[in-house]
Parts: structure tokens; C-alpha cells; sequence
């Protein structure tokens, strides 16, 4: 026997986890992220420091966005859990899941579920949220990957769409600013990807065919450029490694 | 539409947003085995040592512990490349930095191996400690190790090409000028996780938060002794990248090997602190620029000398040490350029490849001077820079082959987008714009180890479903490499992209892939995915036109169907085209390879720097500094890049904002800063989230990207890189802009507000207004390797030495 | 992943029940609330208690009161909930500022008044793992005979680092704190000590329950944080400045520094340099003056201790200039 397990006999409470009540046993000094992540095996929760440090393990309780990983399990006895795993419905992904997929508001996606429950509390307390609130309230998560552009856009885009407008990305969002292409597409998602395009589209993608050769055509022909060969390298005396 | 392609080009989700949305994407540690053990290693709390004992017996029998190593067990080296293979999973009788690792224990939990730690017992020997570029160059011995060009350099070199003191000598004006930057780290938000698994088969499986399993692979091969056909390397999606994950690890070896112990599965996740140990972050560079100009701008000669504080190890240093050099001359022609080169060993956490490997420390330099320059000369540096450009398909004078090349229209966005003209110089006190560009590499046109086999590769499964599956080593980093693999294939074979299965990153299952680093993967696995679908698509062809009974060049496919282009209505469903191909040609599989085209240099160290394509940048910041304190905030920035050809304009857009984070956050606070002689060693200051300084939503300004397609013929569709080159300019650029508002150069990154109000108090006496190095070490470059350049008539090759009896030659 | 160390855990219902619970555990026990303070530091192995009493479920601990005198807030009080409490934002829009201004929106849903006010000091030496602090063979403050931020030093300076402090000192806040041997009020200036290690004057066994503000009575107080970063980052150096103005010239003013010693500093020679004057530019330059000299930051935080001392008369000017009147807008 571990001394770990022999130090205290494991601890037992009842609590809601995403709507469900649950009852589970762990040892009394594991953090609610861990209870989360090893004892219900709730892994969309993520952890950077477990220190308070990044807000990658952030859940709400009560409907409070707190960080798990300073959350005693024990003080969640009766209360009320919801994690990434809990917003989406049988009708579909929360807006703002939706939104982050949409904009690429997701990169890596490890800080992620963090964002999603910290925006999600945001947007039940405050429907209408300014830029400016909307980067307060997001100032206890870091993200490496994103910049945070798409990720306040994507809350943006949720809070409008939350409220009943039809919302759509704003063409910068999607191509930058001063994009020189002139037929430009929204999002294009599962289920409206290329099976959604006109007749019109059909035909220039021909005619794109028929211009098109295969590339070891190319090759062949000599043509177009040096590129793609097995025998394409050569080992120039003494050069060094890269 | 400008294109015709129907996938390619547009804003489609990524093929694995819902997964990343839910939080269901299956991360290193968050995979869970039955009779999984977990692993923790005890790391050096010494900072240079010999390591006199390490007993592990106390530990070995603490209850619930069923193996510990030690170094003895896995006495073979390894590392990233071939030329420095001087890391072991476990220390075997030195260490080298406070956080070296020593020794291992597999138990039942986490906290069982914790206080199992506290059990080892190590004796250590002191040596001297080297902390500074300084203090490595004036102390020879001891050696922190017994390899490198000599004393504690890892690595010298000295190229010229052309004849250097010529070119001054037409120069109007030469301007010498030292600058430096500070290290820093990637900082994921994931903590590296690997989790190994010894099954009864003898068969290793490893999962790991890798970039690069092809070369963990190698590695586990060689450190365990066993046959690589049965090692198993599954990269798991990583939590965040930026190159911190682009070496094999000491602890992905060592829970392999305790699992191999155990005969159990067994999972390590490292710590915030032991990510910051594990470091490969940039390296801290001491750069002289000595640059020659005419009174235009141009460039008639430069020498570009650089230091490298390299940490303990070598991981890529000694590539690093070439990219330092490589890449100041495919913005502006430098007809004559001489780079000197230094990397030396210090007793810190090795430092490695951070997204711009090695180029965003001489971009810096090349970028403040240029600007430093134009005020001099009395020209705008937007303007400047615009009429110098180097040409498109172009060779330079280092011999890297340019092809498509967007930098003159990335400028002048820029200059547009930002009001340049009309606002520069006239914004109210304190405020300012800085301008700077920059280029990066698609991918190096060499593999880390000597091989002709391809870069990339990729298989496409077709089956009579009509179901496509992509295979392919690639790891998706969170950049969208998976993706774009979906995106390419969906485009050839005129299918939805997200009917795509997407296999990547494992060593059983697909083919070799180098793993994503420099700026590779979209160049390389997009040609790679292309040349394997348009083979797909032959057969397609083939086939239907048979069924449909007309000549092949009418069938086309797209929207699912294979149909006869004259009479659309006539065709099969993709399913039904599979179908036929099948019965036609027996199981549908199809490669692709991609192997860069040969580079034009034949001279030693041309492997860095040649690339397939070159990406371009140019962006503007805008700075508020208060002038009391120093302190400054960015309100907005403005950025070109020429991304050759967008495969996902959203995703482009999406890293550019990104590296624009990164480079932001290099600019103003993060650094990796230690605290030498604390107790005899050289400390990490604060290997925290909290202490290491990352831009939080507070700091993050506006945004304003504007992409430039200038297609390149090695891209596929045309498309070259963005998930590193946007970050280059935007150091340079703060800089540039603090002097523009208040008329201070801070020639050092990070530009901190208290070296702005440093050179602010110093302006103010008189003295120079400037903040940075004063002085550059003497290090014992060699004489340099004289390169005719192509104008010179030069054909790649290093000048005959024995002939002209000049020196520069390296021991081998 | 970093874990918390075994110990005993108990949640008392009512505050005599907590501090019962604390007399009978002895000195290896300890109070706490949100935990975002002790929790961290606990995993870090700087705290060990053996026993840990919570005081997260004590109704009268999480109360606002309003009246004629003042308003008392419990110790227990979500600072979040404090920042947005309407009657602290109309009465101390200077208090809701400097909690506002605390770590991230997180850990303010965490986080309490009392906790902030109990806040540990801080140092970079001490906000270490185990490991780093075995490395440099501990310090002074906990396991180790050093203290690494001046080798000779008898005592320990890592730094008081509450953001909340300086403007309820600024305010002449007092506290509650209360044992088993009964309850007893101070001054929150009185609640500090200049040592990083017992930087408090309340015994082991006393629980803080509540602060105790008084009424405005035309005084108004605001908060100035240097930090590296809008968010998560502790002050380095802070100003919490208070003043009453009589007619046109400055009756009484209370200005406190923070992050730059182990105490809360009150800066009763600058005090006295605005009191009857109007606080205009001379003023302001006189008080800034003497602040700056009193401040002598060491080399333990972020940013460099010479530029901290430099920015102290910056961020006095700016305190002052804003309770002035004159703005000046926040950076």
C-alpha cells in the first residue's frame, strides 16, 4: 500500500456536474480539477500551472467562472459544476463553441475550455458585453496561440447571435483587411462545405480542371518547377547539417 | 471568383474545430491506460557538477514505487542533431544546469513518486559555473563539454561572400552598430506529457506532445537499443508548440524505458517548472552590425557578427548559429556580406528553435540599423526599403535561390493601412510609428540528418465506401496542418473536405512526415497530399471515363460526382467512381512525396538558409510612450504578409495574429532571465506562468492584417508559409517606433519601460540617447570561407583554399 | 501536475466554531477562505499546515453592512463581489478600484477581502517550488537561515503585496479579529509589521472577520498599481492616497505605499507637506518628494528596484493629481 492511500481514507460527496447529479469518492486533498479530470474523467478541463497562473482549468460553480485547480474538491459538496463537456446541447454546440470553430478561435485548443466557461458566464450575466468588457473579463486566460483577435470576434459573434441577431464573421475576420478576391464565402462548416455551391462555381471549377495537369506531368514535361523528386538531393561535399 | 479552385482559397472550418470546441481533443495527458504508472524525475539542484553518487536504494523500496533509473541505465546520447549528440535521458555523471535530469521513479500515483524523490541521494562535486556569453568566451576550462570548435564554443564559423572591404570601400557611409536580445521561451499552455507502453509483443508504443515524432522515433531506437520496427511514436495533438516541442526529450525516453522496467504503461507530465528546464527557447544573441551604405539606402557591404548564449546543450544550436547569419540578405540585395558566428555553452537551460528559429534576433539588428540609417540619411524608411528591395527570382549573394517574392506590396499595404505618410511625425508627444520587414523560410531545403529520401510524405486510402482517408507524419500543432492536408486532397478529388479522414503523426501508420518546424508543413505535406491525390484522381479518371464511355481530359470531378464535363447530369457519385476504380485497378492506394529542389550553395553551411520558397512581411506598430515613466502601451499594429497563396484565408489570418502575440510579447516583457551565484548557481529567476511575463487580453492591441498573394511556383496552389515569418518584424518595429516617439533607440529586446526612461534621463545629459550593449567580446572567429557570390561569377562553391592559401578551415 | 500535500480539513458553520476548531488544532493550523493565496503556496511546500479550516461556509463572514457609521464588510466577502457592490462602488469608488486592480477576474471570484488584507508577503526567493528553494538552499522565510534579497539582512524583506491595503489604510480602516479568548478592533495600519515573516500582528489563534470602513465624510481616496501587465501581475509598487480637503486647501491626507517593503509604508512626512496647502502642482511635487525618499524597494519583484524607487514620486504625483481632480488618465 502507498502511503498515499493509507495517510486518509478517501473523501465522498455529492455535487451537480454539468446538470447530472454525481457522487464521487477521491482523496480529500485533490483539487476539484483533479476530481474532474482523474476521478470522473472530465479531461476536457486543462491544466498550465496549477497555480492560478494561466486559466486553462477554469469552470464555473454556482455559475461562477473559478479555477479548479485552487477549488478543493471538498468545497464542492452540493454545488453546481459546468465544464467544456456540458455546453454543448442535444441541439447542437453552444453559440459560442460554434463561434470559436467558425473563426479559428481555437488554435491548438488547449486553452479553450478555459475561454469558452469564462465567456459563457460573461454572456449570462452581461448579453451585450462592450470590446472592452469582453477583454476584462477574459484577462485571467491566457492564450498563446491566437493573439486573442478571434477569440474576443468569436465572443462577439456569440453574444449577437445569443441575443436573436443573425449574425455573421465580418469579412476582415475571414480574409483580412483589403482582400483582393471578389467572390468571397462565409464559413464553411460540416455540412455546408462543397456541397453548397452554386451552379455557377460548378462551372469555373471545370473549367479550373481542364486547365489543370497532374503534377508528374509537370515533372515530365520538364515544366513548371524543380520540385518533388526522390532523387531531388544531392550531397554537396563537407556541407553541413541542418 | 479570381481562382478556380473551390476549397482551396476559402474560409473553411478547421476539420478538427468541434473536438477543439468540446474540449474532446484527446491531449498527451489526458490519455489514461489501465495499470498506468506515473513517472517523476528528480532534476539537478546544482548548477555545473560532477556527479559523485547518486543512490537510489531508499527510494527503490518506498511502497507503491516499482522502478527507478538512473543515467547508468541509458549511459548512449542522443539529440536533434546528428553533429551534437550530447543529451542523456539521465544524466550519467555530470550536470549542466539546475534542472538537469537525474535520476527517474515509475509509481502507482503521482504523489507516491513525489515522495519518492525526496528518498534519492546525490553527492555532487561543484564546478564553475558559466552564466554569460561573456563569461564563456574569457573561460576556457573547464569545458562544459568535451566537444564543440574548441574551449566553451560550440560552434565558430566565418563565411564571406564577395569581397567584403571592396564593398565598404564604395559605401558613402558605414554605420557599426551592437544590439542584443534577451532569450525567451515558448511557453505552451500545454506542459510536455508522454505516455509509453511496452506491450507483451515487445512492442513500444509511445504517445507524446511532440512536433517531430519521426525524430523521437530515432531517438528511442538509439537510446533503448531497440530495433526501430517495433518503436511506435504517436505525436499527440499539441497543446501549443512554437518549436518547444521540436527535439526528442529526456523524458519521453525515460518512460519508455520504465515501462520497458514494469512491463506497465507509464505517463509523465512535467511541471510548469520543468517546462521551463526544458527550455530549446531563443536564444539570448549579442550581434555587431557593420553595414555599409550609399546614399540612397542601398547596401554596398555588411558583416554581420553574432553570439550566441547557447544554455547546456546543443539541441539545434549549431543550425541556430547558421539561421543567425543566413537570412539578412532575401529582403535587400547585400552584394558583398561577411557573417561571423559564435555559439557558446553556459549553465543554463538548453536554448533551441522558437518560431523564427535564429533570424528574429539579426532581423532585429538589421531592421533598427536600416532604421537608424534612413533618419541619418534623411529618408523615409518605408520609402527607403521600398527602393531596395531584392527581385524576385533572384539568387543572393549567399546563393538562396528567391522566388516569388511580395515584400514591395506587404510595404506599401502597410504604408497605406497605417496612414504613414500623412500621420509619421505628426501624432502628439509620446506617440510614434515604427515600421521594419522581414522573410522567412518555407521549410529548409535540407533534412536535419544526411538522407535522400523525401521530406514529406503522404498515402491517400481510397475505398468503395467512398470513403478518402489521408495519411501523413505531419503534426498538427494547432496551426491547421491537418487541415490543410483535408483542404488539398478535397480540392483534387473535387470532394467535401470534411468527408476527409485525417491520420497523422504516427510512426506505424504513416508515412515519414519531418515533423512541423520551419515553417515546413504546408509547403511540404500540401505537395506532398497533391501529388498523391492527382494520382488518386488519374485513376478516378481512368475509370469513370471507361464506365461513362467518353475520353478521360472530359471528366471532371467535384461536388462528390465524377461527371462528363460536356454533359453534366451524365456521371457516377464519387462513391460509384471509387467503386469502378476499384474493380478496375484492385485496392485504390496512392503516395506522395515532396523533396525540396537541390540549393544552389555547395559551400559548408549552405545547408541553412536555402528554402523551396521565402515569405515576406512588413508591419507597422504604433507606440503611446509617457515620457515621465518610460512606460508604453501599442495601440495598434498594421501587418502585410505575402503568403504566396492562401490555402485558408482564415486560418492565415489566424496566424498572423498570432505571431503578431509572439513577437509583441518578445518585444515588451517576456525574457528568460536568471540570477547568477545564488548559493553557487545560476538560477531561473521565476520559471513561472505568473513571473514570466506573457501579454495578457489587456496588452493585446488592434490588429490590422492584410494578406499579399504573390504565388509561388514550389508552393502548392501557390502558397507559402505564415506561422512564423508574421512574428519577425514586430520586435524591430516597437523598437523603431520608441524612437520615432520620443527619440531614443533601444537597441536591446525586450524594450522595457525602464530602458526607455534609461535612455530618456541619458538623452537628457547629453549623452547618447541609447539603450544597449557597449561592447562586443572578442571571440576567435575563424578566417573566413571566401564565396564567390553569383555576380562574382561564383558557382556555390567555397573559393579553392589550398589555390589562394586563404584560411577558414574547420576541424571535421 | 502539482498537487497539495496531505492535511486535515474542516469547515466550520459559525465563527465561534472556527476559532474553536483553531484553538484545538494548535500551531500546524491554519484558516482559510478562497484559498487562491494558501493553496498555491501550499503546493509549493511554502505553507505545510496539517490542518486547514475553512471559513468559506460562515454566513456572517460574507456579509456588506451599511450604517450611519461606516459600513462593515466580512472578511469572507467575494472580492468580486465587493468590486461590484453598489454601495462600495458610491461610497469608495477608490476601494472598488484597487480590488478591481487584483490578479484576474478568476481568482477574484475567489478570492476575499479578508485573504487580501492576509495576503503573504512576497518574494522572488520564496514564490518558489520546493525544489528551486532547496536549490539555493532555502531562505530565511521558510527552511532556510538566508534572506538571498541582501545576505546580511536580520530580517526577512519580501514584500507586502495586498492591493487592497494601502487605499483602506489611506481610509482609516479598521479591522475584526477574534479568538477564542474574545474579539478585539485595530487599526488596519496597525494589523502589519516591516517583517517579511511575521508581517502580521494577529496571533495564530485569532480569525479575522471583518474590515471596518468609516464613513466618507469628504474624504476621497484612489489607487495607483505598477505591474508589467493589466492583469494577474502584483503590484510592485502601489500608491493608496486619501485625502480631506477644508475650503480650498488640504485639511488631512493619508498616503501609503505598497510593494515596496514588508509593510503597507505610510508616508506621514508627505502627509504633512500637503496639509494646509492647496493641492496644486507645489504640493504635489513636495509630497512626491518626500515619498520618494522614503521608499527603498529591494531587488525582489519584478522590474528593477532602482526604477520602482524612480517611479514612486511618478505614481505619488499621479494618486495625488487624480484626488485633485486633474485626472490624468490610468496606465
Amino acid at each position: 500500500m502507498a502511503p498515499s492511500e493509507e495517510f486518509f481514507s478517501k473523501a465522498s460527496i455529492g455535487l451537480r456536474v454539468n446538470g447530472e447529479p454525481v457522487e464521487v469518492s477521491f482523496a480529500p486533498y485533490k483539487t476539484l480539477l483533479e476530481v474532474l479530470r482523474e476521478d470522473l474523467q472530465l479531461t476536457g478541463t486543462k491544466h498550465g500551472c496549477e497555480l492560478g497562473e494561466c486559466g486553462a482549468c477554469a469552470v464555473l460553480v454556482d455559475g461562477r467562472p473559478v479555477l479548479s485547480c485552487l477549488v478543493l474538491g471538498l468545497e464542492c459538496q452540493g454545488r453546481a459544476v459546468e465544464t467544456v463537456e456540458g455546453m454543448a446541447s442535444a441541439s447542437g454546440l453552444h453559440p459560442l463553441q460554434k463561434a470559436f470553430a467558425e473563426l479559428g478561435a481555437a488554435q491548438c485548443g488547449y486553452c479553450t475550455p478555459g475561454f469558452l466557461l469564462t465567456a459563457q458566464a460573461l454572456l449570462d450575466a452581461n448579453p451585450s458585453p462592450t470590446f472592452r468588457q469582453i477583454q476584462e473579463a477574459l484577462a485571467g486566460n491566457i492564450c498563446r496561440c491566437t493573439g486573442y483577435v478571434k477569440i474576443f470576434e468569436a465572443v462577439e459573434l456569440a453574444a449577437a447571435r445569443l441575443r436573436g441577431e443573425e449574425a455573421a464573421p465580418r469579412r476582415e475576420t475571414l480574409y483580412g483587411t483589403d482582400y483582393d478576391d471578389s467572390g468571397l464565402l462565409p464559413v464553411l462548416q460540416p455540412g455546408n462545405g462543397s456541397r453548397a455551391t452554386s451552379g455557377s462555381e460548378t462551372a469555373a471549377v471545370l473549367r479550373g480542371q481542364l486547365d489543370r495537369e497532374p503534377s508528374d506531368q509537370r515533372e515530365r514535361d520538364g515544366r513548371g518547377t524543380p520540385r518533388s523528386t526522390t532523387s531531388g538531393i544531392e550531397k554537396p561535399d563537407g556541407r553541413e547539417p541542418r | 471568383m479570381s481562382s478556380p479552385t473551390r476549397v482551396v482559397g476559402r474560409p473553411y472550418e478547421k476539420v478538427d474545430a468541434a473536438a477543439k470546441v468540446t474540449g474532446q481533443t484527446r491531449f498527451a495527458d489526458d490519455l489514461v491506460l489501465p495499470r498506468m504508472l506515473h513517472c517523476k524525475m528528480l532534476r539537478s539542484r546544482r548548477t555545473h557538477a560532477i556527479l559523485r553518487r547518486v543512490d537510489v536504494s531508499r527510494a527503490a523500496v518506498f511502497p507503491g514505487v516499482l522502478a527507478v533509473a538512473t543515467g547508468r541505465d541509458l549511459p548512449i546520447s542522443f539529440g536533434i542533431l546528428p553533429v551534437s549528440q550530447d543529451e542523456h535521458a539521465l544524466c550519467v555523471d555530470r550536470v549542466r544546469f539546475v534542472g538537469d535530469p537525474i535520476a527517474a521513479v515509475a509509481a502507482v500515483d503521482e504523489q507516491t513518486a513525489n515522495e519518492a524523490l525526496a528518498l534519492i541521494e546525490v553527492d555532487y562535486e561543484d564546478l564553475p559555473t558559466i552564466a554569460s556569453i561573456e563569461q564563456a568566451v574569457e573561460t576556457p576550462s573547464p569545458r562544459i563539454h568535451d566537444y564543440g570548435d574548441r574551449d566553451n564554443f560550440h560552434k565558430l564559423v566565418s563565411m564571406e561572400f564577395g569581397d567584403v572591404e571592396e564593398g565598404f570601400g564604395r559605401a558613402e557611409k558605414i554605420y557599426d552598430d551592437l544590439y542584443f536580445y534577451e532569450g525567451n521561451t515558448h511557453l505552451p499552455l500545454e506542459q510536455h506529457a508522454a505516455l509509453a507502453d511496452l506491450g507483451p509483443d515487445g512492442k513500444l508504443t509511445l504517445w507524446s506532445a511532440t512536433q517531430t515524432p519521426h525524430y523521437v522515433h530515432r531517438a528511442l531506437a538509439k537510446v533503448l537499443e531497440m530495433p526501430a520496427a517495433r518503436i511506435r511514436v504517436i505525436a499527440t495533438p499539441n497543446g501549443g508548440g512554437f518549436g518547444g516541442k521540436s527535439d526528442p526529450f529526456n523524458h519521453e525516453i525515460v518512460v519508455a524505458h520504465l515501462s520497458r522496467m514494469t512491463g506497465r504503461p507509464v505517463k509523465i507530465c512535467l511541471t510548469r517548472e520543468e517546462v521551463f528546464y526544458c527550455h530549446r527557447g531563443r536564444h539570448p544573441i549579442l550581434m555587431r552590425a557593420r553595414t555599409g551604405v550609399r546614399r540612397d539606402g542601398s547596401i554596398t557591404a555588411m558583416h554581420f557578427q553574432t553570439a550566441l548564449d547557447g544554455g547546456a546543450y546543443g539541441s539545434y544550436g549549431v543550425a541556430s548559429t547558421y539561421y543567425s547569419g543566413a537570412l539578412q540578405t532575401v529582403t535587400y540585395p547585400v552584394p558583398a556580406y561577411r557573417f561571423d558566428g559564435a555559439r557558446v555553452f553556459t549553465n543554463k537551460p538548453p536554448c533551441g528553435p522558437k518560431r523564427g528559429h535564429g533570424t528574429p534576433q539579426p532581423r532585429f539588428a538589421l531592421e533598427a540599423q536600416l532604421d537608424r540609417i534612413a533618419v541619418d540619411l534623411g529618408l523615409d524608411p518605408a520609402a527607403m526599403r521600398l527602393s531596395n528591395l531584392q527581385p524576385p527570382s533572384s539568387i543572393t549573394a549567399n546563393f538562396l535561390r528567391i522566388g516569388s517574392m511580395g515584400l514591395g506590396a506587404c510595404i506599401e499595404k502597410v504604408v497605406a493601412a497605417s496612414g504613414w505618410k500623412e500621420r509619421r511625425g505628426k501624432l502628439p508627444p509620446g506617440r510614434g510609428l515604427g515600421l521594419a520587414c522581414s522573410s522567412y523560410i518555407c521549410g529548409a531545403g535540407l533534412p536535419i540528418y544526411w538522407n535522400a529520401m523525401p521530406q514529406s510524405g503522404v498515402q491517400l486510402k481510397l475505398d468503395r465506401s467512398g470513403g478518402v482517408t489521408v495519411f501523413c507524419g505531419s503534426t498538427d500543432i494547432g496551426q491547421g496542418s491537418d487541415s490543410v492536408l483535408a483542404y488539398v486532397v478535397a480540392e483534387v478529388l473535387g470532394i467535401d473536405p470534411f468527408d476527409i479522414r485525417v491520420v497523422t503523426a504516427d510512426t506505424d501508420l504513416t508515412p515519414v512526415d519531418l515533423g512541423s518546424y520551419s515553417s515546413r508543413v504546408t509547403l511540404m505535406t500540401g505537395n506532398a497530399a497533391l501529388q498523391a491525390a492527382e494520382r488518386a484522381r488519374e485513376m478516378l479518371v481512368a475509370a469513370a471515363a471507361e464506365k461513362l464511355q467518353i475520353p478521360g481530359v472530359r471528366v471532371a470531378l467535384a461536388e462528390s460526382r465524377v461527371f462528363d464535363v460536356e454533359d453534366p447530369d451524365k456521371g457516377l457519385s464519387f462513391a460509384d467512381a471509387v467503386i469502378a476504380a476499384e474493380s478496375k485497378f484492385g485496392t485504390i492506394g496512392t503516395v506522395g512525396s515532396y523533396t525540396p529542389p537541390p540549393s544552389a550553395g555547395r559551400y559548408r553551411g549552405a545547408g541553412v538558409g536555402p528554402s523551396p520558397a521565402y515569405s515576406y512581411s512588413a508591419a507597422v506598430v504604433e507606440v503611446d510612450v509617457d515620457p515621465a515613466t518610460g512606460i508604453y502601451t501599442v495601440p495598434k499594429i498594421w501587418i502585410a504578409h505575402d503568403v504566396g497563396k492562401c490555402i485558408n484565408p482564415v486560418l492565415v489570418v489566424g496566424q498572423v495574429e498570432g505571431s503578431v502575440y509572439m513577437g509583441l510579447g518578445e518585444a515588451m516583457m517576456e525574457e528568460m532571465a536568471y540570477r547568477a551565484d545564488v548559493n553557487g548557481n545560476v538560477m531561473h529567476k521565476a520559471p513561472s506562468m505568473l513571473e514570466y511575463k506573457s501579454p495578457t487580453t489587456l496588452e493585446m492591441p488592434e490588429v490590422v492584417t492584410l494578406l499579399v498573394e504573390d504565388p509561388d511556383p514550389n508552393g502548392p496552389f501557390g502558397a507559402k508559409e505564415v506561422g512564423q515569418g508574421p512574428l519577425l518584424p514586430i520586435p524591430p518595429a516597437v523598437a523603431n517606433a520608441v524612437f520615432d516617439a520620443v527619440g531614443v533607440r533601444i537597441d536591446e529586446i525586450p524594450v522595457t519601460p525602464e530602458k526607455i526612461a534609461r535612455a530618456l534621463k541619458a538623452k537628457a545629459a547629453g549623452q547618447p540617447a541609447r539603450v544597449g550593449p557597449t561592447t562586443f567580446p572578442a571571440i576567435p572567429y575563424p578566417d573566413p570561407v571566401r564565396i564567390p557570390t553569383p555576380a562574382e561569377g561564383g558557382d556555390g562553391r567555397a573559393r579553392d583554399l589550398a589555390a589562394t592559401g586563404a584560411g577558414g578551415v574547420r576541424k571535421n | 501536475m502539482l498537487r497539495l500535500p496531505k492535511f486535515r480539513y474542516f469547515v466550520p458553520r459559525t465563527t465561534s466554531e472556527a476559532v474553536a476548531m483553531k484553538a484545538d488544532s494548535g500551531p500546524d493550523s491554519v484558516f482559510v477562505a478562497g484559498g487562491t493565496d494558501l493553496y498555491p503556496n501550499m503546493k509549493r511546500r511554502q505553507q505545510t499546515p496539517g490542518t486547514v479550516i475553512s471559513i468559506g461556509r460562515i454566513p456572517e463572514l460574507r456579509a456588506v453592512d451599511f450604517s450611519g457609521e461606516g459600513v462593515v464588510i466580512g472578511a469572507g466577502v467575494i472580492l468580486s463581489d465587493l468590486e461590484n457592490d453598489p454601495g462600495i462602488r458610491e461610497a469608495c469608488p477608490g476601494l472598488a478600484h484597487a480590488i478591481a486592480e487584483i490578479s484576474t477576474p478568476l481568482l477574484r471570484n475567489m478570492g476575499t477581502i479578508g485573504g487580501n488584507l492576509l495576503l503573504d508577503t512576497r518574494c522572488n526567493y520564496y514564490d518558489q517550488n520546493f525544489e528551486w528553494r532547496q536549490a539555493i538552499d532555502f531562505c530565511m522565510k521558510k527552511d532556510g537561515q538566508i534572506c538571498w534579497v541582501a545576505p546580511g539582512s536580520p530580517r526577512c524583506l519580501a514584500v507586502q503585496s495586498a492591493d487592497s491595503v494601502p487605499v483602506l489604510i489611506a481610509l482609516s480602516a479598521r479591522v475584526r479579529l477574534v479568538s477564542a479568548a474574545g474579539p478585539r478592533e485595530i487599526p488596519l495600519e496597525d494589523l502589519y509589521r516591516n517583517d517579511g515573516i511575521d508581517y502580521t500582528t494577529r496571533t495564530p489563534e485569532e480569525l479575522l472577520t471583518a474590515v471596518w470602513l468609516p464613513r466618507p465624510d469628504g474624504w476621497r481616496a484612489t489607487y495607483r498599481k505598477l505591474r508589467r501587465r493589466g492583469s494577474f501581475d502584483f503590484p510592485v509598487l502601489s500608491v493608496g492616497a486619501a485625502v480631506r480637503l477644508e475650503g480650498s486647501n488640504v485639511g488631512e491626507a493619508r498616503i501609503v505605499l505598497g510593494g515596496v517593503a514588508s509593510a503597507p509604508l505610510r508616508l506621514t512626512e508627505a502627509e504633512g507637506r500637503l496639509r494646509g496647502r492647496p493641492l496644486d502642482e507645489d504640493s504635489i511635487r513636495d509630497a512626491a518628494d518626500a515619498a520618494s525618499g522614503a521608499s527603498r524597494p529591494m531587488d525582489n519583484t519584478d522590474f528593477s528596484f532602482l526604477w520602482r524607487k524612480q517611479m514612486t514620486r511618478k505614481y505619488v504625483e499621479a494618486a495625488l493629481r487624480e484626488l485633485n481632480g486633474a485626472g490624468g488618465e490610468r496606465r
